[in-house]
C-alpha cells in the first residue's frame, strides 16, 4: 500500500517514539496538519515558532529524548532560527520539520519561500531538503539518529509541499548507512591509563565538568569518581545538576560569575580533569592565565572541542559515561595510597577559600533582593524535585548561584547562545513531558517579554508552569556592565515602561501574583506552587543589584570583583 | 604556512556550501579549491589549499571531519603527494614577440591552444613553482589574462611496497 508523505511523516515519528510535538501550521504544511487527527501524537499549538523550538529544546533537556517541532515555510521557518541556534550551542537533540514551497517553485521567490536549509546550515548539526517522497522515511530516520547520537544537536528537515502530498511505499529503514558519520563513543584505554597515571601523581586535582556529563547521563559516575579520588568538583553552567550541589567536594560553578573557591581552585590546581566541557570564554577568562600550573586531561566526544581554546596534555575522545566507567575501573583496581592524608591540605585550602568569600548578599526589611527570591524558591520547592528553567542575564546567574541542583536535567538554561526568551517556553516543554512535576522559570522582566505570548500555550494546554520574574526594571546584566565599566550611563537598559505583569497574567487566563516586600515573598511562592494553573510571580526587586563575584570580560579568573 | 588538504565528500547538493561555509564562518582562509567527481560518481574530491599554524590546521581538519557529508580528510602534511595546477594564459603575440613566446612555451612544455593575429592562449601544467616561473617570463611579452584551476593533489603510492 502506498502512503502519502504526510502519512509517512507520522508513521516515522511513531517509529522514533515521539509522543509530543510543538508547532504552528501554515499553507506549506497543511497536509500534515490534515493528517494529524488520525494519529496519537500530542500536538501543542504555539503562538510563535521560536516558542516551538524552545519547547522542543526544554522537552529534550528535561527528558533526554529528542524534541520535535513542526512549522510552515518562509517566516515560520525563519522564526525557528534562534531556537535552533540555542539548541546547537548547547548540543541539544531536536528535530525541526519545516514546510517548503513545492519543489517546482523552489528558487522562484515564491510566496512564503525561504532557503531555510541554507540559512540554518551553520547552526544545525545537519540539515536536509527532501526532494523526493521516496527519501522521506530514510531522511527522518537519519535526522533522529544524528540528533541524538555522538555530540547531540539540532537537525532540520525541509519538506516541500509536493513531497508531503506525494505517495510511495513505506518501510521505515532499520539500518543507517552514512559514510561520513562515525562518532567516536568508546574512549581509548591507553589514554585512560595515561590519564590515571597522571591523576595519581597530582596533589591538587580539580574536576571541571560540563553539559556533556548530563547529555551522556554520567552524573552517577562523576559523583563516584569525585568521591573515590577525593577530588573537588566544579561545573560549568551547563553542568549544574551533574554533581550534587550539597556535597563536601562541591565547589560551585566556575567562571565569570563562579564562586571564589571554584575559580581559586582552578587557578591553583596541578591537575585539571575536564569532562564534557569546552573551555568557553565565560569559563576561562584570560586564556593565558587559566589553570596556569595544571596538567590538563580533556574528555569530550567531539574532537573539535579538544585543544580548540586551551592546549590539552591528555586528550580522550569518547562518550563521558564510557570514559568515566573505564577510569573508575582503574581507580578501583589500584586506588591511590594514603589518599585521605594526601588530599587533606588541598581540601583544607579550599575550605579556607570558601570561608573567605562565600556567596553572600544582605536582605534588609524594605527591598526584596533577587538572590533572596531564588534562595526562597530553593527552600520552599526543593522537596518537590522541581525542574528549573531560566531566562538569560542576571536572573540566570542568580539561579545558578543560589539554587542548588542535585540531579541532572533539573536546570534548563541557554548557556552557549544566551537566548533571552528561552526560559518560559523551555519550561512549557518540560511540563509537557512531566505534567505532574513542578516546573519553575526564573526570569527577568526583560527576558520574559521576549516569548510572553506562550503563556497562552501554557494556559490552553493545562501546563501549569510557574514564572518567577525578578523585576528590577532594567535589562539587568547589561546595566550591570554599564554600572561597573561604563560610568553608569544606562543607555537603553531602563525598562520603566513595562506591562503590569499581574494584569497581563490574568489577561492570558493565568494567575498573577506580586511581592514588593521581603515579607511577601514566601506567601507568593507558596500560593504559586499550590495553584493548578500557570502563574506569573512579579517580584519587585532591588533595581541596581549586581551579580557577584564577577570576572570582567577578558580578565584572569582570579581577578574577581567580589562585592 | 600554506597547506594542502584532500577532502572526499558525498556528491550531493549543498556539500560545497557546507565546506565553504565552515571556512568563512570560522575565519579560516581558502587559497584555492577545486572539486570534481571521483571514480565513484557518488563521491567527489576536493583539493583545498589553506593557510594556518599548527593549531588552526588541527581545527580545520577536525572541523571538516565533523561535517556529516565529509567521508575522509587527507592532510598532505602527513603524506608525500604530487600536486599540479593548470593555467590558461592569454599573452600578446605581435610580430616581434611571437617567436620568443613560442620558445618559452616550448621550454615549459606548454601548448598553444588558441591563436589570433595578436594573441596566443597558452595551456601550461605544473606545480605552483613552474606556473609562477612561466608567468614571470611571459610577463615581459605582455599577459592579458590568466585563468588558473587551483591545485589538485594526490598522495604518492608507496615505492617499496611488497607484493603478496
Amino acid at each position: 500500500m502506498k502512503l502519502t508523505g504526510a502519512q509517512i511523516f507520522f508513521e516515522s515519528l511513531k517509529a522514533e517514539g515521539v509522543d509530543v510535538m510543538f508547532g504552528l501550521p501554515g499553507g506549506a504544511v497543511i497536509d500534515i496538519y490534515d493528517e494529524m487527527p488520525k494519529h496519537n501524537i500530542r500536538h501543542i499549538l504555539v503562538r510563535h515558532e521560536q516558542g516551538a523550538t524552545h519547547m522542543a529544546d526544554g522537552y529534550a533537556r528535561a527528558t533526554g529524548k529528542v524534541g520535535v517541532c513542526l512549522v510552515t515555510s518562509g517566516p515560520g521557518a525563519t522564526n525557528t532560527v534562534t531556537g535552533i541556534a540555542t539548541a546547537y550551542c548547547d548540543s541539544i537533540p531536536i528535530v525541526v520539520f519545516t514546510g517548503q514551497v513545492p519543489t517546482a517553485l523552489i528558487g522562484n521567490d515564491a510566496f512564503q519561500e525561504a532557503d531555510i536549509v541554507g540559512i540554518t546550515r551553520p547552526c544545525t548539526k545537519h540539515n536536509y531538503l527532501v526532494k523526493d517522497v521516496r527519501d522521506l522515511a530514510r531522511v527522518i530516520r537519519e535526522a533522529f539518529f544524528l540528533a541524538r547520537s555522538g555530540r547531540p544537536g539540532p537537525v532540520l528537515v525541509d519538506l516541500p509541499k509536493d513531497v508531503i502530498a506525494g505517495k510511495t511505499d513505506f518501510k521505515y529503514p532499520k539500518n543507517i548507512a552514512m559514510k561520513g558519520y562515525k562518532p567516536t563513543t568508546e574512549a581509548h584505554m591507553g589514554q585512560i591509563k595515561r590519564a590515571y597515571t597522571a591523576i595519581s601523581k597530582a596533589k591538587r586535582p580539580v574536576i571541571y565538568a560540563g553539559g556533556g556529563v548530563i547529555l551522556s547521563s554520567a552524573a552517577k559516575e562523576l559523583k563516584e569518581l569525585g568521591e573515590r579520588l577525593r577530588c573537588p568538583v566544579t561545573t560549568t553552567l551547563m553542568g549544574l545538576g551533574g554533581f550534587p550541589a550539597p556535597h563536601d567536594l562541591w565547589l560551585g560553578m566556575l567562571g565569570m560569575h563562579g564562586t571564589f573557591r571554584a575559580n581559586m581552585a582552578v587557578a591553583n590546581t596541578d591537575m585539571l580533569i575536564s569532562i564534557g566541557a569546552r573551555f568557553d570564554d565565560r569559563v576561562t577568562g584570560k586564556l593565558s592565565e587559566f589553570a596556569p600550573s595544571a596538567k590538563i586531561i580533556h574528555i569530550d566526544i567531539d574532537p573539535t572541542s579538544i585543544s580548540k581554546n586551551v592546549k590539552v596534555d591528555i586528550p580522550i575522545v569518547g562518550d563521558c559515561k564510557d570514559a568515566l566507567k573505564k577510569l573508575l575501573k582503574l581507580v578501583k583496581e589500584s586506588p591511590i595510597e594514603d589518599l585521605e592524608k594526601q588530599r587533606q591540605p588541598w581540601l583544607d585550602q579550599i575550605q579556607k577559600w570558601k570561608e573567605t568569600y562565600p556567596l553572600a548578599y544582605e536582605q534588609k526589611d524594605d527591598v526584596i533582593k533577587p538572590q533572596y527570591v531564588v534562595e526562597m524558591l530553593y527552600k520552599l520547592c526543593k522537596d518537590k524535585n522541581p525542574i528549573i528553567s531560566t531566562e538569560v542575564g542576571q536572573n540566570q546567574m542568580w539561579a545558578a548561584q543560589y539554587y542548588h541542583y542535585s540531579e541532572p536535567r533539573t536546570l534548563l538554561t541557554s548557556g552557549g547562545l544566551g537566548t533571552m526568551g528561552y526560559g518560559m517556553p523551555a519550561a512549557i516543554g518540560a511540563q509537557a513531558a512531566f505534567p505532574g512535576r513542578l516546573v519553575i522559570d526564573i526570569a527577568g522582566d526583560g527576558s520574559i517579554q521576549m516569548c510572553i505570548q506562550e503563556l497562552t500555550t501554557a494556559v490552553e494546554n493545562n501546563l501549569p508552569v510557574k514564572v518567577a520574574i525578578l523585576n528590577n526594571q532594567y535589562l539587568g546584566m547589561v546595566r550591570q556592565w554599564q554600572q561597573l565599566f561604563y560610568e553608569k550611563q544606562y543607555c537603553a537598559t531602563c525598562l520603566k515602561m513595562a506591562p503590569d505583569f499581574v494584569k497581563l497574567a490574568e489577561a492570558y487566563g493565568a494567575v498573577g501574583l506580586r511581592a514588593t516586600k521581603p515579607s511577601e515573598v514566601e506567601k507568593v511562592i507558596l500560593e504559586a506552587i499550590a495553584s493548578p494553573k500557570p502563574v506569573l510571580m512579579d517580584f519587585v526587586v532591588n533595581p541596581e543589584e549586581c551579580v557577584y563575584p564577577m570576572v570582567p570580560a577578558g580578565a584572569a579568573t582570579t581577578e574577581m570583583i567580589l562585592v | 604556512m600554506r597547506h594542502t588538504l584532500g577532502v572526499l565528500v558525498e556528491n550531493q547538493p549543498g556539500v560545497l556550501s557546507r565546506v565553504a561555509g565552515l571556512f568563512s564562518g570560522r575565519g579560516f582562509n581558502i587559497e584555492s579549491l577545486t572539486v570534481a567527481p571521483t571514480l565513484d560518481p557518488q563521491v567527489s574530491h576536493i583539493t583545498l589549499v589553506t593557510t594556518g599554524d599548527e593549531t588552526i590546521m588541527e581545527q580545520i581538519v577536525k572541523q571538516l571531519n565533523k561535517l556529516i557529508n565529509v567521508i575522509k580528510v587527507v592532510d598532505f602534511r602527513e603524506v608525500k603527494f604530487v600536486d599540479r595546477e593548470m593555467a590558461l594564459i592569454k599573452v600578446k603575440a605581435e610580430a616581434h614577440t611571437r617567436a620568443e613566446a613560442l620558445r618559452i612555451v616550448d621550454i615549459f612544455r606548454g601548448k598553444v591552444v588558441d591563436v589570433s593575429p595578436n594573441y596566443f592562449t597558452i595551456e601550461v601544467t605544473g606545480d605552483e613553482g613552474k606556473i609562477e616561473a612561466i608567468l614571470d617570463l611571459l610577463a615581459q611579452q605582455g599577459i592579458v589574462e590568466v585563468v588558473r584551476t587551483g591545485k589538485v593533489a594526490i598522495a604518492r603510492s608507496k615505492k617499496n611496497s611488497k607484493k603478496k
